[in-house]
């Protein structure tokens, strides 16, 4: 039931084509055998790729950022759950004023936020400290993993924690039983997201990470002002694989349609 | 789990179980802001750094300055001109998918909004092989009949960079608006003998504006503080407010400059986010009626 003219259609294929092309050609250029950024035209080749596992500092780099989007994830999930159920099950004086506080990160600009934490570290000594940065990482993920889980606990009817209750249920085993099971797929959907936000975030990282700390984009951003090779193209092509794969649990645990689009 | 204010000890739950993430938020948040704030208003000088004693000097200068003047123009015109182009193609797209069958409009969808989950680096970074000297626009370019061009570098790569990155949030809130849209209206309109143009014109239009007004707002905001985007496509030359930040912090080491220009930029966010939203909001009311 298309009913968009033949224009419409070229236009949308147009906007497709835009959307794809610098991805496309980054896995393309990622596979060339040359030494040069040239999309193979006829042999395809892993050498950038072995080149890339063999680069002490991108390997570090890769580690460093899974560790670290592993870390946020966890920390702001596991702060972000008994917030959620605060804000939602309680009226109380400064409600609003706290859930304004931890979507906050939306609003404020990683560049700032970047800075900011940059004078802080300074000030107390953190400056290199994996912890710290641990920490930033969490600050900056917890409204993505906060969004799902308010949205899972909106969702469930607060009317069954009462039913258990009231047959006699203690408070944890409302919790253990019932909300938890409830809020399970945006939990989960709430800590990939936040993962993949990590694992992705660049502009405050560049002002909070040192030498000892620096994340893979950090990296990656360091290295294309500098040099610019075949070897870049295969880190990305490794990175959207990474990205494409935690998607597609996103997608399988909580719909990737509802993340982008749904509860705004 | 029980009602508002029921006994003493839910009267103070939700607090202990905020708790925690107020603790992190207040250690890294609210107070590194504050920090940046003061720090703006510090005393600085090349040989001894920063001093004691309170001074509006670096607002002074920003506001002054023509250097800066330049730098703050610029990063409005490519907020505005990437806020524009995401409009006239954003809009327009998110309504071409809305009226896609099902199964393509789901893959459509996730094609054109799934860049977002995706670095931004690496994206960038497609971009500067795209427009590159021997890119493949350079190549296209060529065979076009109209010669190579330098593009990387330049004001239009930074907002062709800007604007693949803000796409998927200005077609997220019009596709949004564009749900709750009441197709029988449209049909009502054109059963009446309204042309496709006055329908859309009259009805999908004004439906949509909040979503479209929503959208603007986020990519004309993220726009003006975006820094891989220019860092990496504009290069040294094309220098905008965040790169400028990064400058100033990184290489110049004026942290009290690099602050006051830090905290006009969140300002200047945070205005632009709130009242214009307000102001749509009051508006879009009086709309209704």
């Amino acid at each position: 039931m298309t009913r968009n003219g033949i224009p419409a259609l070229v236009f949308h294929v147009l906007v497709m084509a835009f959307m794809l092309a610098p991805l496309v050609i980054v896995c393309l250029v990622a596979f060339t055998p040359e030494n040069t950024l040239t999309i193979p035209t006829a042999s395809f080749s892993l050498r950038w790729f072995e080149e890339v596992f063999r680069h002490a500092d991108f390997m570090q780099s890769f580690w460093n950022s899974l560790l670290l989007a592993f870390l946020a994830a966890t920390i702001s999930v596991g702060l972000a759950v008994p917030v959620g159920l605060a804000l939602t099950r309680f009226r109380f004086p400064g409600r609003a004023f706290l859930n304004g506080l931890f979507l906050s990160p939306l609003i404020v600009p990683h560049l700032v936020l970047g800075v900011a934490m940059l004078q802080l570290f300074s000030m107390i000594g953190a400056t290199g400290s994996f912890w710290w940065l641990v920490g930033s990482h969490a600050v900056v993920v917890t409204p993505y993993a906060l969004r799902l889980i308010l949205a899972a606990l909106i969702g469930s009817d607060p009317s069954i924690e009462h039913a258990a209750q009231s047959l006699g249920a203690s408070d944890f085993t409302v919790f253990r039983r019932i909300t938890l099971p409830l809020m399970l797929p945006g939990l989960s959907g709430g800590w990939l997201l936040s993962f993949i936000n990590s694992f992705d975030e660049l502009t405050m990282s560049v002002f909070v990470t040192a030498p000892s700390t620096v994340t893979l984009p950090v990296r990656m951003y360091m290295y294309a002002t500098e040099s610019i090779d075949p070897m870049m193209a295969s880190v990305s092509a490794l990175v959207i694989a990474v990205t494409a794969a935690a998607m597609l649990l996103l997608d399988r645990i909580y719909g990737l349609d509802r993340v982008l689009v749904g509860q705004r | 789990m029980s009602g508002p204010g029921a006994t003493p000890i839910a009267r103070w739950a939700p607090y202990a179980m905020s708790g925690p993430a107020f603790l992190l938020f207040a250690t890294l948040l609210l107070v590194p802001l504050l920090l940046t704030a003061i720090l703006s208003f510090s005393q600085f000088d090349h040989h001894s750094g920063i001093k004691a004693g309170v001074t509006l000097q670096h607002y002074a200068v920003v506001i002054t300055d023509e250097f800066y003047h330049e730098i703050f123009l610029r990063t409005l015109r490519l907020s505005a001109v990437t806020t524009l182009i995401c409009v006239a193609v954003g809009a327009p797209e998110a309504y071409i998918l809305s009226r896609m069958s099902g199964r393509w409009r789901a893959v459509c969808l996730l094609v054109v909004l799934a860049p977002l989950l995706i670095s931004v680096v690496v994206r960038a970074f497609g971009w500067s092989m795209l427009l590159g000297r021997e890119g493949l626009v350079n190549q296209l370019l060529e065979l076009a009949g109209i010669g190579r061009q330098r593009l990387l570098y330049t004001e239009s790569a930074v907002i062709v960079g800007l604007v693949h990155i803000m796409m998927p949030f200005m077609i997220i809130p019009v596709w949004t608006s564009l749900q709750k849209l009441d197709r029988t209206t449209e049909q009502a309109a054109l059963s009446l003998g309204a042309s496709p143009v006055t329908v859309f014109r009259r009805i999908v239009v004004p439906q949509v504006l909040p979503g479209i007004l929503s959208g603007s707002l986020i990519v004309f905001g993220l726009s003006a503080s975006a820094f891989a985007i220019p860092g990496l496509l504009g290069g040294r030359r094309i220098k905008t407010v965040a790169t400028l930040i990064y400058d100033e912090y990184l290489h110049e080491l004026n942290w009290p400059l690099g602050a006051a220009i830090a905290v006009i930029l969140l300002i200047a966010n945070l205005l632009i986010m709130l009242g214009y939203n307000r102001l749509m909001e009051r508006r879009y009311r009086r709309a209704l009626g």
